[in-house]
């Protein structure tokens, strides 16, 4: 199986992890992860909330760029993905949005419809490889150890537009944990905001919101918690007390045995 | 020539405000055939009938328009007048200018126009009518009531106290539905089941009342006055008439692990069970699912331990046939399912529960025998936060919720939040609402008790997260009236759960040809002047199958739906619709399009004998109507190729005069 992949800024800098793991354990499973051309940032760095279409077109450009290999658009990082589906969704069901993007593009003679699928790397495991197929792939089972799933707010919403999982009570990631042998805990807020970028000025805010999250998973009595997101990470390590945060693409190299 | 008198009513304002009545009353005195015309203020009333009657017989009049409201409210006051001045009373038209003319025009020039070319189309008809005789059917003097909850049962007993036999069919296996499920009842406290169960016994000991629990209407045919329906009765694999109802073999059962519907799941019944003690009729059931016998073969531990020798593993459905002259729609209503609000964590936590499963666990006979003790570890909750309107009131969220106010959950929130303070002082209550709606006697009263004497927290505002965490759950709400957000660490949480009508209610209306709204409520005839009968003649409405409902209105409406049925089976014989179909059988070209096309299988084909041109005859397949199955809807008259069907009242020829004079 063949697909683009669109890795984005952070995962070349910060979370090196979060690609390196994805590509070893893509690769253990047959997958040919094909890194876009010429990629750029998704535009996550601004803000996602604003209608400003310039910040849209380097997402339009990486779908398009797919579209034309005919392949699905695969990211990694939870942002990315949720500026790239955002951005497909919104050529599809705005006519205003579509007609000005093509607009701008039309010196570099690309018109994109939203025919591109765009997949989470999560979703193109569970979907396209299947759980029972990684289960059956494991060589190192995560036995006994016990993990909890953080999806943070990117991954699930806005949930008509993602359609990941179910946004109030999701089991994407639990579902994977499982197929690795290991054992999920459910934890009351392994949905819930981790303070995101208010940590550039609103520190205190921030540690708030990941003191909740955390002490919440300790108390569910948690060795590792496993997230998709590079600033989910970034937020519940500079507060966590004793707890281990890791990205979720780790355990899942580790149990196919690409880690090292 | 027809000598037609014209009466234009004012309706107060209602139709003078917009129309011009005394210029339409001159423009159609130049009509063909019009010999009298005039205006009046309230035609309807007996000042205005008496108008009419009088120019019937000054002006010798073969019929009659009435230019006023919609033939639906007074076209049978109308009749009824020509009648009594010696016309047909199919020799009367009604122009509706009211409705279709006054009410959706704002400029009078526009809206007198338009009555008079709809009073001429009116009198091009009535040109053309007929004079009309209904003929009459008998009336089976036996009611069918669908449901045995409260609605049902007083219904049976009410129609049954006059003295016609009455049948409840219910598919539980004991009747009391909901009722019985509660504990105690807004706004006055009385135990439920101390007001239900005798109700109950009465239905089951009535010389007049005859249940089939465990039952479901299969199919129903026939009209008002002559329905015949055909009832599946399930196998209970107990025999109803030994059982005793001693309960031995549900204590023996060694299949014990089944979850109890009575207690919505809460605890576990044996596969072979009755659903609560005061259970009418007081029979055991074995469950098909659940029975290893009945599964497997093995066991057949209750068959040995009963000594009425009641069971019977071999027991079939049984289909009974029976006659009615009236059907009454008690079908009641359930709680949504909660699993599309998430948000609420319903599916994560077992500390939030459903107001109903709330009701089961105060309830001295429910899974904690009364104690209030939380579901998840059986601990006593120091707190507990209910919120209102889950899925009621939900404005485009047609996917997930209802748009309408489920009516009961003001009045059973505050019921359970003053329990609860009543019977627990240490235990705090906070209640989210986006409006107290208690507009019922002694129901404000009764909610400001809660708030003022028993120290319930309202908040104004709506939850938006409710989080398992550890063994708290943190509810996180908003209080509009402080802009504050709120966060609460509580011990359990109540969903009061939008109510929607029963789900068997859908193909039940299908059968019955009785109308629902988009709700799946079943529609009123009038939602003011007929509110318990249903548009299909013969079939009656009770309880919340029409709408959300609390006790005291549910028992209102039972009684008045009784009221309609016993006028209606008092009669012995029944005047039909004579607006039915005839078919012309010299045209009909036996095709069959029209028994296809009728929705009460009133048309059937015959063979019939037709002389031909040099004396030869020729058998031909020719259409033919039953009078009284037929409900006039006309769809066959439009069916047919040949123009053969027409529809008395309203023939082809009479709707084509209209549309001429209309387009004059």
């Amino acid at each position: 199986m063949k697909v683009s992949y669109f890795p984005g800024c952070t995962l070349k800098t910060k979370a090196k992890d979060l690609e390196e793991y994805a590509l070893k354990s893509a690769k253990a499973l047959g997958v040919e992860m094909e890194e876009i051309e010429n990629w750029q940032c998704c535009g996550g760095a601004f803000t996602t909330s604003s209608d400003e279409i310039a910040t849209k077109l380097s997402s339009v450009r990486a779908l398009n760029s797919a579209r034309q290999k005919g392949q699905s658009l695969v990211s990694v990082c939870s942002a990315c993905h949720n500026v790239l589906k955002q951005t497909n969704h919104a050529i599809k069901s705005n006519l205003e949005f579509s007609q000005k993007t093509n607009n701008y593009l039309k010196s570099e003679n690309i018109e994109y419809n939203g025919e591109t699928e765009v997949l989470h790397f999560l979703e193109l495991l569970r979907d396209k490889v299947g759980y029972d197929e990684i289960k059956a792939k494991v060589v190192n089972p995560l036995k006994d150890l016990k993990v909890c799933c953080y999806y943070g707010c990117l991954l699930l919403r806005p949930s008509k537009v993602m359609q990941m999982d179910d946004a109030e009570n999701p089991s994407i990631l639990e579902d994977l944990v499982r197929a690795l042998g290991a054992e999920p805990k459910y934890f009351g807020f392994r949905n819930e905001c981790c303070g995101g970028y208010t940590i550039m000025d609103q520190k205190g805010d921030a540690k708030g919101k990941s003191k909740l999250i955390l002490d919440s998973a300790k108390k569910a009595g948690v060795d590792v918690i496993v997230t998709a997101c590079p600033l989910c990470l970034y937020n519940l390590k500079k507060n966590q007390d004793g707890v281990k945060v890791v990205y979720f693409t780790e355990l899942l190299a580790e149990a196919l045995g690409v880690k090292e | 020539m027809q000598r037609i008198g014209v009466f234009v009513c004012w309706c107060g304002t209602n139709i003078a405000g917009t129309v011009d009545v005394s210029k339409v009353s001159e423009a159609l005195k130049n009509e063909p055939g019009v010999v009298y015309s005039t205006d009046y203020q309230y035609m309807c009333s007996q000042a205005g009938q008496d108008l009419i009657k009088n120019a019937v017989k000054e002006h010798n009049l073969t019929g009659i328009v009435v230019c006023s409201c919609s033939p639906r409210m007074h076209e049978n006051t109308f009749r009824k007048t020509a009648s009594a001045a010696g016309l047909n009373p199919y020799m009367v038209e009604i122009a509706n200018i009211r409705e279709q003319c006054s009410w959706v025009h704002k400029d009078i020039e526009v809206g007198t126009e338009k009555a008079i070319i709809l009073g001429r189309a009116a009198i091009a008809k009535l040109h053309l009518n007929a004079p009309l005789t209904a003929g009459e059917s008998p009336v089976t003097k036996r009611a069918l009531v669908i449901g045995g909850g409260i609605a049902g049962i007083q219904t049976a007993l009410d129609i049954a106290e006059a003295g016609f036999p009455v049948d409840i069919v219910e598919k539980q296996p004991t009747i009391g539905g909901k009722m019985a499920q509660l504990d105690k009842t807004f706004p006055t406290l009385d135990c439920a089941a101390c007001i239900l169960t005798p109700k109950m016994v009465e239905a089951g000991s009535h010389e007049k009342i005859n249940i089939y629990a465990y039952s479901q209407v299969e199919e129903v045919n026939g009209f008002v006055g002559n329905f015949e329906v055909k009832i599946r009765k399930k196998a209970r694999f107990v025999k109803e008439d030994l059982c005793t109802g001693c309960g031995i073999c549900t204590e023996k059962c060694p299949q014990k692990k089944v979850p109890n519907e009575f207690n919505l799941g809460m605890d576990n019944r044996s596969a072979i069970y009755i659903p609560f003690a005061q259970a009418v009729p007081k029979i055991a059931t074995i469950d098909p699912n659940a029975c290893a016998k009945l599964k497997t073969g093995k066991c057949g531990l209750c068959e040995r331990v009963c000594t009425a020798k009641a069971i019977d593993y071999t027991q079939q459905d049984q289909i009974i046939t029976e006659k009615y002259g009236a059907i009454v729609v008690a079908t009641g209503f359930n709680p949504i399912s909660m699993d599309k609000f998430d948000e609420f964590a319903y599916n994560q936590s077992k500390d939030v529960v459903t107001s109903l499963e709330y009701e089961r666990i105060m309830n001295a006979a429910g899974p904690t025998a009364g104690k209030l003790l939380r579901p998840s570890d059986g601990k006593h909750p120091h707190k507990i936060v209910f919120i209102q309107c889950v899925g009621s009131r939900c404005e485009n969220c047609a996917e997930k919720g209802k748009e309408y106010c489920s009516k009961i959950c003001c009045m059973y929130t505050a019921k359970h939040a003053m329990l609860t303070r009543d019977k627990y002082p240490d235990t705090d209550v906070t209640v989210f609402y986006i409006d107290v709606r208690t507009p019922g006697k002694a129901f404000d009263e009764f909610y400001r008790r809660a708030v003022e004497d028993y120290g319930v927290n309202y908040v104004k505002g709506m939850v938006g997260k409710v989080i398992p965490d550890g063994d708290k759950l943190i509810v996180r709400g908003s209080s509009l009236l402080d802009n504050k957000q709120l966060t609460i660490e509580a011990d359990m949480v109540v969903l009061a759960a939008a109510i929607e009508p029963d789900k068997t209610a859908r193909s039940l209306a299908t059968m019955l040809t009785a109308s629902m709204d988009t709700n799946d409520f079943f529609t009123e005839a009038h939602p003011k002047l007929r509110p318990v009968e249903s548009p299909t003649a013969g079939v009656f409405l009770s309880g919340t199958c029409q709408g959300p409902k609390d006790i005291p209105e549910t028992v209102s409406q039972a009684g008045a739906a009784a009221a309609k049925v016993i006028g209606l089976l008092a009669k012995d014989k029944l005047t039909g619709n004579p607006c039915v179909a005839e078919p012309n059988q010299l045209m009909c070209n036996g095709c069959s399009s029209c028994e296809r096309v009728c929705p009460y299988g009133a048309i059937t084909y015959e063979d019939k004998e037709y002389r031909m041109p040099d004396r030869t005859t020729q058998m031909r397949r020719v259409a033919s109507v039953n009078p009284a199955v037929c409900q006039g809807c006309g769809a066959c008259t439009v069916a047919c190729p040949s123009g053969a069907m027409d529809l008395k009242g309203f023939t082809n020829k009479q709707i084509m005069a209209e549309v001429d004079a209309i387009c004059k």
